[in-house]
């Protein structure tokens, strides 16, 4: 009888998901099927004269894996690597010590709103402020100095470790709330009564963190951690702008969607597919490891969180 | 008497460690606000943390400047940011339910496809994307920017999981034995439901398309289209005739403003929306 | 789609071209109501509402300007840094056959640093300007001939025309003059800053007492820069040719930066450090500036009082910058386009104005010469210098060095390149690879780098 019922409604499933299947035809997969195609061709603009199209086979990709790409690549994950590790630290902390009933913050939801307000301004402008900032001759330089803790100004964005700094830094600032609130979720979802038979066991917090809440929440950190790496992938704003897209010093805070970047600027729309071609693998592959982790893990918690991570994720596009 | 003094230094630490992290969020919007009130020569001399008396001038510059049409970006960003929330949402939140209650053939298949497509870079696109809408005469509009938001497997992906822990099957069919037609029983009984799903994700929608950069730089053209973030990133690259610093400040101040006042206007339920899953079940 | 546009766009060039002056007088009475003029600030709208005598009014936003005859002239304003104004000008001059009359281009500028990326003849963006119905020897008679040369295609047609002519001087700060060499007179400065070994040993002087000569190594290239025996890419081919000159910037810049001649703090021009270096707290003794440089850049970043700076001759000469006016190919409103031209190019009284009113060095022989003489013309920021009398003899004497349709990609990346190198962060031949990384992802056509040496 049931079931009877549920195939004279199955039209309506199809129309309800037609709108969306439909926009992502046109919008995603049309553009993805062309810039493949133009992949394997000779494509640019010289001045204002178009170049090509003519079809070369490979040569694009032959000649990307020729170039500085794997340099790229491992710009973009040191750059991710100093953003990342603070911001899940620090998230787990303040995640624990907002979910403590016992730990008595005065002014919890000030500090909620405020920790989430980097988040809100667009990357570029956050760069610019940055930039401005942190020059040799700007308000950063200039209070250490008037505080006597610098001799002579430092030279943040000329050096590597500086410029690599100040993008993990940023993404850091920019980051930390969204996670902390993220995992604030999860830990909330731990039934209290674990906590309670920790506490009347003679767990201190430290160890409730370690035994209890961590291995609790890991479904949720594996997702953090994943999405967090395509986010990281797609890296672009804070360091093109921070470094006027050229990846300063010597092209060490160069990630690949500047690359990308660069070759879009120069309408090579050829070396631009191919090199859309290597991230979509990549991207792929780690869509692949998410896809697994969200299905292996227990059924409730995780999926929550992911649902909200993934979100959150889009947002950083 | 022991574990209340470890208690208490604990808390002060706590609170020593919220405060400082606090303080790094808020320094640099205060940094930004008084350069903002301060003008081009005055910033020339160096830092200074008192505001300065040029905020109306600056102000007055950055409306005045008819090459980068600021308060006319905003117009546009909210134009696109709010059309994009209410698609993204309403869409995505049929799709969900279109999965959801019903069972059709495709249906796992669908699934499947969508959460495959989660994780594809929008970058990885971009140039198809850019060519396609030149081809389909919307080059230089503001419905490229709109549109696609309807497929938002994200989205998409927070109203099923949402579905599935608050909308009882049942509810649907009792509605459906009142004669209630199906786009009927989505929209007046499945909506309220997920009301603040809805909420949630309309506010994370709206925000991330006012700070969107990549995709509107490549589509849009002319001054009059331009969104913030676009006139923000022209603005970096202004030339010498442009030059004023002030005015620079106080173009991202004006920028930023609208978003911050809706964020703290709506930060109850973001809070509260985004914790809400965990604390469901 | 795009290619099917450029077919058009030669197409109809080719027919253009053929019918030759005709084709002027045919649209003449069909001019169209609105006239697009593309460029990357004010500037050019300023000075045309200056001295264009059809000017009715323009709009409080600055983004239309009503001619007496009803035309409007819109102005499609987009910033010169990061290619963003070339890019909307090719989007728009790659469209203009299928545009709409009132959406085509009608003017639109260049600077030297990519004029010839427009004014290629097969390019033909920019209509030569005996098209037009203008003829270079006789109405152009008295402008500059590097400027003609600059706007010309490689056959010698001129697609293009100047209202300013950018001979560079050396500004310096008096009051540093006056402490390291006991006198801020130009005569006596310029005797110090003759050529780059009396610059050199100047350098020391000023070092000595605590002072930077310039502010970056950026600030002195283009006086190595403009010098260059051969383009740097010739032609047709797809090599880049490094020149001599710019090998001796390089070496020169690393040795002055090293020695503390030059403020290392400062990276390159453009920036905020930069703009700081002009204000009154630097230790910064003098910037290479055009006429255009002292009025906009130098004075809004000086907080001092007027009459703090001086100018005199620079080591090398030199010419920075020029903002060529074109009018595009295919425009519906030639008449219009060749007036505008003419009032601001070609008309003395009209020039002279300019330079009264806005301190630009104007694209007329003669008129600089009565100026070089005319007290009127000082300035009170300069402390009542006339800086005409030394930009004029500058101006007679630039060689304009031989120009490629990639020398604004070259010159951008090779200071890039290179700023790692001078401070350290990378050796010689690591620049030298970047180098070449970044000129072919900019230009997928360029194959090698040669460098001289």
């Amino acid at each position: 009888m049931k079931k009877k019922k549920s195939i004279s409604y199955a039209k309506w499933g199809y129309i309800f998901i037609l709108p969306f299947f439909i926009t992502f035809l046109i919008f995603s997969l049309i553009p993805l099927v062309d810039t493949v195609r133009y992949s394997f061709y000779e494509y640019y603009r010289s001045g204002i004269k178009e170049i090509g199209p003519n079809f070369i086979g490979i040569a694009n990709y032959l000649s990307l894996l020729k170039s500085d790409m794997v340099k790229y690549s491992v710009n973009t994950l040191i750059l991710w690597v100093i953003g990342f590790v603070p911001q899940i630290v620090i998230a787990l902390v303040l995640a624990c010590w907002f979910t403590d009933a016992r730990l008595k913050i005065h002014g919890q939801q000030f500090f909620k709103v405020v920790i989430y307000l980097p988040n809100l301004i667009m990357a570029s402008a956050f760069a610019l402020l940055f930039f401005t900032m942190f020059s040799t001759n700007g308000p950063i330089n200039s209070i250490l100095m008037s505080l006597g803790w610098v001799k002579k100004p430092i030279d943040f964005l000329g050096s590597v470790i500086g410029t690599r700094s100040l993008v993990g830094f940023m993404n850091f600032l920019m980051w930390f709330g969204n996670t902390t609130i993220m995992l604030m979720a999860a830990v909330m979802g731990i039934s209290m009564d674990i906590f309670e038979a920790s506490e009347l066991d003679g767990c201190n917090s430290i160890k409730r963190f370690f035994y209890i809440t961590l291995p609790l929440i890991r479904p949720i950190l594996a997702y953090t951690l994943i999405t967090s790496i395509i986010g990281g992938l797609q890296m672009f704003d804070v360091p093109q702008i921070l470094t006027n897209g050229q990846g300063n010093p010597d092209r060490t805070s160069m990630t690949l969607i500047m690359f990308l970047n660069s070759h879009l600027k120069s309408k090579n729309y050829g070396m631009a597919g191919a090199l859309s071609v290597y991230l979509f693998i990549v991207s792929g592959i780690l869509c692949m490891i998410v896809y697994k982790m969200t299905n292996d893990t227990d059924p409730d918690g995780s999926k929550k969180a992911a649902k909200k991570k993934a979100k959150e994720e889009r947002r950083r596009r | 008497m022991k574990s209340n003094t470890s208690g208490r230094v604990r808390s002060i630490f706590v609170h020593l460690v919220l405060i400082f992290l606090s303080f790094l969020c808020l320094f640099f919007f205060y940094i930004l606000i008084v350069n903002a009130t301060r003008s081009h020569a005055d910033l020339q001399k160096g830092f200074s943390a008192l505001p300065g008396k040029y905020f109306l001038e600056n102000l007055k510059n950055v409306a005045n400047d008819g090459s980068f049409p600021m308060f006319r970006g905003i117009l546009n960003s909210v134009v696109v940011s709010s059309c994009s929330a209410a698609l993204c949402t309403y869409f995505s939140s049929l799709t969900a339910y279109g999965l959801y209650a019903y069972d059709f053939k495709m249906k796992k298949a669908a699934f499947t496809f969508i959460m495959a497509i989660l994780v594809m870079p929008t970058q990885v696109t971009a140039m198809g994307f850019l060519r396609l809408i030149t081809k389909m005469g919307m080059y230089d509009s503001l419905l490229p920017l709109i549109i696609p938001s309807i497929a938002s497997p994200a989205v998409f992906y927070f109203m099923y999981s949402y579905l599935q822990s608050s909308l009882p099957l049942s509810l649907v069919e009792a509605a459906r034995i009142d004669g209630s037609g199906e786009f009927r029983t989505f929209n007046s009984i499945v909506l309220p439901i997920m009301k603040p799903a809805v909420a949630v994700q309309a506010i994370f929608t709206f925000v991330g398309s006012w700070n969107n950069y990549f995709v509107p730089a490549l589509i849009i053209q002319s001054k009059s289209k331009m969104t913030v973030p676009i006139l923000i990133a022209t603005l970096r690259g202004a030339d010498y005739m442009n030059f004023d610093m002030g005015k620079i400040y106080m173009m991202i101040t004006v920028a930023i403003v609208p978003i911050i006042i809706v964020y703290l206007l709506l930060s109850k339920y973001i809070i509260a929306g985004v914790t809400l899953g965990g604390v469901k079940e | 789609m795009k290619k099917k546009a450029l077919a058009v766009l030669l197409t109809a060039s080719v027919i253009a071209g053929t019918m030759g002056g005709t084709a002027t007088i045919v649209h003449a009475d069909e001019e169209g109501k609105v006239i697009n003029i593309y460029s990357w600030n004010d500037e050019f709208r300023q000075r045309l509402e200056a001295v264009y005598p059809e000017v009715k009014e323009t709009s409080k936003d600055g983004t239309v300007t009503t001619l007496k005859d009803g035309t409007e002239i819109h102005w499609i304003i987009n910033p010169n840094q990061d290619g963003v104004y070339q890019q909307k000008l090719d989007e728009a001059l790659m469209n203009q056959a299928d545009a709409s009359a009132d959406d085509k281009v009608d003017i639109f500028l260049s600077e030297t640093d990519y004029v010839y990326k427009y004014t290629d003849a097969a390019a033909d963006v920019a209509m030569p300007l005996k098209d037009l119905g203008i003829d270079p020897d006789k109405d152009l008679a008295d402008q500059y001939d590097f400027t003609k040369t600059t706007a010309s295609d490689a056959d010698g047609v001129q697609r293009g025309s100047t209202w300013q002519c950018c001979p560079g001087l050396l500004v310096y700060r008096r009051d540093i003059a006056k402490d390291v060499f006991g006198t801020d007179d130009p005569e006596e400065v310029g005797k110090k800053m003759k050529d780059w070994d009396t610059a050199k040993a100047t350098a020391e002087e000023l070092k000595a007492k605590g002072y930077y000569t310039f502010a970056s190594y950026a600030d002195t290239f283009r006086l190595y820069g403009n010098s260059i025996s051969q383009p740097w890419v010739e032609d047709g081919a797809t090599t880049v040719n490094v020149d001599q000159q710019v090998m001796n910037w390089i070496k020169d810049s690393k040795e002055w930066l090293d020695a503390g001649y030059l403020n290392k703090t400062v990276k390159g021009q453009w920036n905020d450090d930069w703009n700081k270096a002009m204000g009154s707290e630097s230790k910064v003794f003098a910037f290479l500036f055009p006429a255009w440089g002292i009025d906009f850049t130098l004075k809004p970043n000086w907080d001092g009082e007027d009459g703090a700076w001086a100018v005199t001759n620079p080591p090398q000469e030199y010419n920075w910058g020029g903002s060529y006016i074109h009018a595009a190919t295919g425009t519906d409103n030639p008449e219009h386009a060749k007036d505008i031209i003419l009032a601001l190019t070609g008309n003395k009284d009209n020039l002279l104005k300019i330079s009264k009113d806005y301190s630009d060095f104007t694209n007329t022989k003669s008129g600089m010469q009565e100026v070089a003489k005319d007290d009127t013309f000082a300035s009170d920021f300069l402390g009542g210098q006339n800086p005409f009398t030394y930009f004029s003899p500058v101006a007679e004497n630039i060689k304009i060095a031989p120009l490629s349709a990639y020398d604004q990609g070259c010159v951008e990346l090779i200071q890039n390149a290179f700023s790692d190198y001078f401070q350290g962060q990378v050796d010689y031949d690591k620049a030298k690879s970047n180098f070449e990384t970044a000129i072919k992802e900019r230009y997928p056509e360029i194959q090698e780098v040669n460098w001289a040496e």
